[in-house]
């Protein structure tokens, strides 16, 4: 008589597991569908700019190329990242171990390789032409691969590294580029519908000066150096004779090296990145410009072009508009499924 | 209103600066004085930093290997030198190009305008050697280069031997982005003007030189390397050129951030730097080492090899290992290792090193004194001239006007019979030679000093009596304006001097100065007459032999003292005839003349 009572609430245990497990799932679905138009980007691009030259200047190239190295890895093509390197130090006559350029001590790593594409090199690394890649005012005659062809729904990435001071950032050791003019950029881009989201990394001497003037809205930044630090160096190698790479883009490197394509590291803990501690300067971030809040931003948001895709069963409702996680709506009119991009 | 433009205020600034003038002189001078030794108390001067960002820190990775090996290859030269008895050319060409380097070789013969006793030679003919390491990648445009001297006998058989041993190195290494120009010459300063004019095709000093085949761009850095011992205790860095010029601070700097990492004892000057500046013995130390600076850099001679190349605007120094009686020695592959780091680093950069001071005195080899804090020194001492001049209004025009031409006359013979015997001076010795030889019995260089002397001891007598034998009588206030040309042209030469090279400047001005201030007419004459000769240039360089030598702690007695004077003005000429040297000249044509024209107003009655 015990046996069957067992067996019967055994059964009956099961089969409400399974409801509640069915209805649960149900209900994940309907979050994950407000969960996958969160962020509202459908491609990625990023720009990564070195602007100093001269063989001392190793590490600004390292910093650059070892960024070039962890946003390919995560999947942007070559075709959506515009890198400009201000000299060539894999060919540079001093360098020891030609076409390499490493960036961790005892050639561990070398972010050179075989497949790197700079497609503004050399002199062609301007203030000028920095400026017309951001706001699109390029010749008609401009190679695609010379050109910043987002739309608003790109997010972009942007990355400097160089010598910077308290507001401007040196450009070739000929001109600068001031954080003025970095904000109208910026304004440009937004009124010309030129992003969605757009993250700004800055690794020079006093960095945060130059996200002080930004007013345009979707813009989150992070620096290396508060105004009045310095930023710098982690460490050189002897053998090549001069330091390899800057410390935040180190530790920034070392962070990214542990991100893969469906991370759901977010940006809070990129801005834990290099404490006081082990870059002896005090990065900063900017997030009030930012509209969603920095946790619900994916680090894959900015450094991946993630395709995201979910496979259920089920059936979603997508007539009616979605909640979305941070609790606007988005109009259903705009919705436009994942994986399809202009 | 203001200090000057009052005219009440200014009478009274002239009236103040009338009456109190040699006491302001004589505080002036004795400023001067005590700026110039207080350069030397630490608090008071820089630590020596790296300035040029190309070059960076010694962050570099020194590894030659083979000390022991250049110095086999040092003996080998050894004995083909005495073999060739001069210049192993063969050899050298043949182990050079083993080497891998582009060998080529520059004849050169120079006749001496007298013979050279300190190093006993007339008719030089020599052969430089030196071997181009082409860059891997880059162009041709830059160069730099090491060079080691082939001397007579037993000396720097070493250097040579290291010099090889880093082509042997450096020739195995990619990383070099300029040409590195390996150079051995003969008869070192001779040999190594021959090279440099042969290089930047200049013909400046009549030598005969063969035409470089090979050349590699240009010149960035140069550093000359005096070895002569398998082991040393210490290196030196010598850094004054000719004609006083210094190479950029930074390349003493980097040779001190190298001999720190590596753990090398270096000094300058011969001293080793102490650390106890607040003690009277360590005060004394570095006022000592910067005398000796101050003395090497007056006399306008090349102190190493690399003086010369100072000229063409090439930073060069001459590192010499010394081997004296100390525990710890430093071998030959330690000595490679520093060179090969400098020379790294020289690789690193992008121009020619100028961020850094090209005028500046050391007292230590970590610590100097600038051109903005040493020239107060002097400028104080050029105060007391023009504050001799101020105080004389209208004289000049006032003179001209009453007593008109035979005053200007008068003022004119001292002038001109002054310069006539400055012009003799500089002439008379190496032309009369012959003639001196042939009516005494002299060798050539002691007929040129002698004549020399003999001709500066009669221009004392001559102007004497010249003047009142052409105006028929002393015009009262003729040495008046003599003495204001005098004073002028003085500040004005001593000025021009003090600016290229600060130490002929200013030890000319701490000696004539006084006699310039307060020479007259009245003053009594044997006393002053006394002073004037102890002051002259003459004798100033005879107590500079001597306190040279005291620095050196090599005393000599009266006599080598005064053999040693002889040979420093025989020199003296030779550099001038050899290399371009400017010291003689300008003592001959425009000091000496200077003087006499103060002899002139001294004796004016």
């Amino acid at each position: 008589f015990l046996g069957e009572q067992c067996c019967t609430m055994k059964i009956l245990t099961l089969l409400s597991l399974l409801a509640t497990h069915l209805s649960a799932s149900s209900v994940n679905i309907e979050e994950n569908a407000g969960q996958f138009f969160s962020s509202g980007h459908t491609n990625n691009w990023a720009v990564l700019v070195c602007t100093s030259r001269f063989w001392f200047n190793y590490r600004h190239v390292a910093n650059t190329l070892s960024v070039y190295r962890s946003v390919k890895r995560l999947g942007i093509p070559d075709s959506h990242i515009v890198l400009m390197l201000a000299d060539d130090m894999a060919c540079n006559h001093r360098n020891p171990k030609p076409a390499t350029v490493f960036s961790h001590k005892n050639m561990e790593l070398n972010v050179y390789g075989d497949d790197v594409e700079v497609d503004y090199r050399g002199y062609e690394v301007t203030v000028e032409n920095f400026l017309r890649v951001l706001t699109g005012r390029l010749p008609p005659s401009t190679p695609r691969s010379k050109r910043l062809l987002s739309d608003d729904r790109s997010n972009i990435l942007i990355y400097l590294t160089g010598h910077g001071g308290n507001g401007f950032l040196k450009f070739q050791d000929s001109e600068e580029i001031s954080n003025v003019e970095l904000a109208d950029a910026f304004e440009q881009m937004w009124q010309k519908r030129r992003y969605n989201e757009l993250l700004f990394i800055i690794d020079t001497c006093q960095g945060a000066s130059m996200y002080e003037r930004f007013y345009s809205p979707n813009l989150m930044a992070l620096a290396s150096s508060q105004v009045g630090e310095d930023s710098l160096s982690h460490q050189p190698d002897l053998a090549i004779g001069v330091h390899l790479m800057d410390r935040y883009t180190f530790y920034l490197l070392e962070f990214l090296e542990d991100i893969h394509p469906s991370s759901k590291a977010n940006m809070n803990d990129l801005f834990k990145v290099c404490p006081k501690s082990q870059c002896v300067s005090t990065p900063g971030h900017r997030t009030d410009l930012f509209l969603r809040d920095p946790g619900s931003a994916l680090i894959t948001d900015f450094f991946g072009s993630v395709r995201k895709v979910e496979i259920t069963m089920e059936t979603i409702n997508l007539t009616e508009p979605i909640q979305q996680v941070d609790g606007s709506v988005s109009d259903g009119s705009s919705v436009v499924p994942p994986g399809v991009h202009r | 209103m203001g200090l000057l433009s009052d005219p009440n205020r200014r009478r009274a600034l002239i009236s103040l600066l009338t009456r109190l003038n040699a006491p302001i002189c004589v505080v002036c001078y004795m400023a001067g004085v005590a700026w110039f030794m207080g350069l030397a108390f630490e608090p008071f001067t820089l630590r020596t930093y790296m300035s040029e960002n190309a070059m960076g820190s010694t962050m570099v990775e020194e590894r030659f290997p083979a000390g022991e090996r250049a110095l086999g290859t040092g003996r080998e030269f050894s004995a083909h030198k005495k073999k060739a008895g001069g210049m192993p050319v063969d050899w050298l060409v043949k182990t050079m190009q083993s080497r891998g380097l582009e060998v080529f070789t520059q004849r050169f013969s120079r006749r001496l305008p007298f013979p050279d006793e300190d190093k006993e030679r007339y008719m030089v003919k020599g052969t430089n050697v030196y071997g181009i390491l082409r860059a891997p990648r880059a162009p041709r445009t830059e160069a730099l280069v090491l060079s080691a001297p082939c001397s007579p006998g037993d000396d720097n058989n070493q250097a040579v031997g290291v010099l090889l041993g880093l082509a042997q190195y450096f020739r195995n290494q990619v990383f070099w982005a300029k040409d590195i120009i390996f150079l051995v010459n003969e008869h070192d300063l001779i040999g190594m003007q021959a090279w440099l004019e042969g290089y930047h095709h200049t013909n400046t000093t009549g030598m005969d030189w063969s035409p470089l085949q090979g050349r590699g761009g240009s010149i960035q850095a140069a550093l000359s390397l005096e070895l002569s011992s398998d082991v040393v205790t210490s290196l030196d860095l010598v850094l004054e050129g000719l004609n006083g010029q210094l190479p950029n601070l930074d390349l003493a700097n980097l040779f001190y951030a190298f001999c720190q990492k590596i753990g090398v004892l270096c000094t300058t000057q011969g001293k080793l730097q102490r650390n106890d500046w607040d003690s009277v013995s360590g005060y004394s130390h570095a006022v000592q080492t910067m005398m000796l600076m101050v003395m090497k850099q007056a006399s306008g001679r090349p102190w190493g090899d690399h003086g010369l190349f100072l000229r063409y605007h090439i930073e060069a120094a001459t590192i010499k290992g010394i081997n004296s009686f100390r525990q710890y020695k430093t071998d030959a592959t330690t000595i490679g290792r520093l060179l090969e780091g400098m020379y790294r680093k020289l690789n690193n950069l992008l121009e020619r090193l100028h961020q850094s001071y090209f005028f500046y005195l050391m007292p230590s080899l970590s610590h100097f004194v600038s051109i903005g804090y040493y020239m107060p020194a002097f400028g104080l001492l050029a105060l007391i001239l023009l504050l001799r001049v101020s105080f004389q209004p209208r004289l000049l025009t006032t003179y001209l006007l009453t007593d008109g031409v035979p005053g200007v006359l008068s003022v004119l013979t001292p002038l001109v019979i002054s310069h006539l015997t400055g012009v003799a001076l500089y002439t008379l010795p190496i032309h009369f030679q012959e003639i001196a030889v042939e009516h005494f019995p002299v060798s050539e260089t002691e007929a040129v000093v002698l004549t020399a002397i003999a001709v500066y001891t009669a221009g004392l007598a001559l102007p004497h009596n010249t003047h009142r034998l052409l105006t028929g009588r002393g015009t009262e206030n003729g040495w008046k304006v003599l003495k204001l040309v005098a004073v002028l042209y003085l500040a004005v030469l001593l000025g021009c001097t003090a600016l290229i090279n600060f130490s002929l400047g200013f030890i000319l001005a701490l000696t004539l100065v006084p006699v310039a201030a307060f020479v007259t007419p009245d003053v009594p004459k044997a006393l002053s007459a006394f002073i004037m000769v102890i002051l002259s240039p003459a004798c100033t360089l005879l107590f500079s032999v001597f306190l040279f030598q005291e620095l050196q702690e090599m005393p000599v007695s009266f006599l080598d003292g005064w053999m040693l004077y002889l040979s420093v003005i025989s020199q003296g000429i030779l550099d001038h005839a050899l290399y371009g040297s400017l010291v003689y000249p300008l003592v001959a044509l425009l000091v000496y003349p200077c003087w006499l024209l103060f002899w002139n107003i001294l004796f004016w009655k």
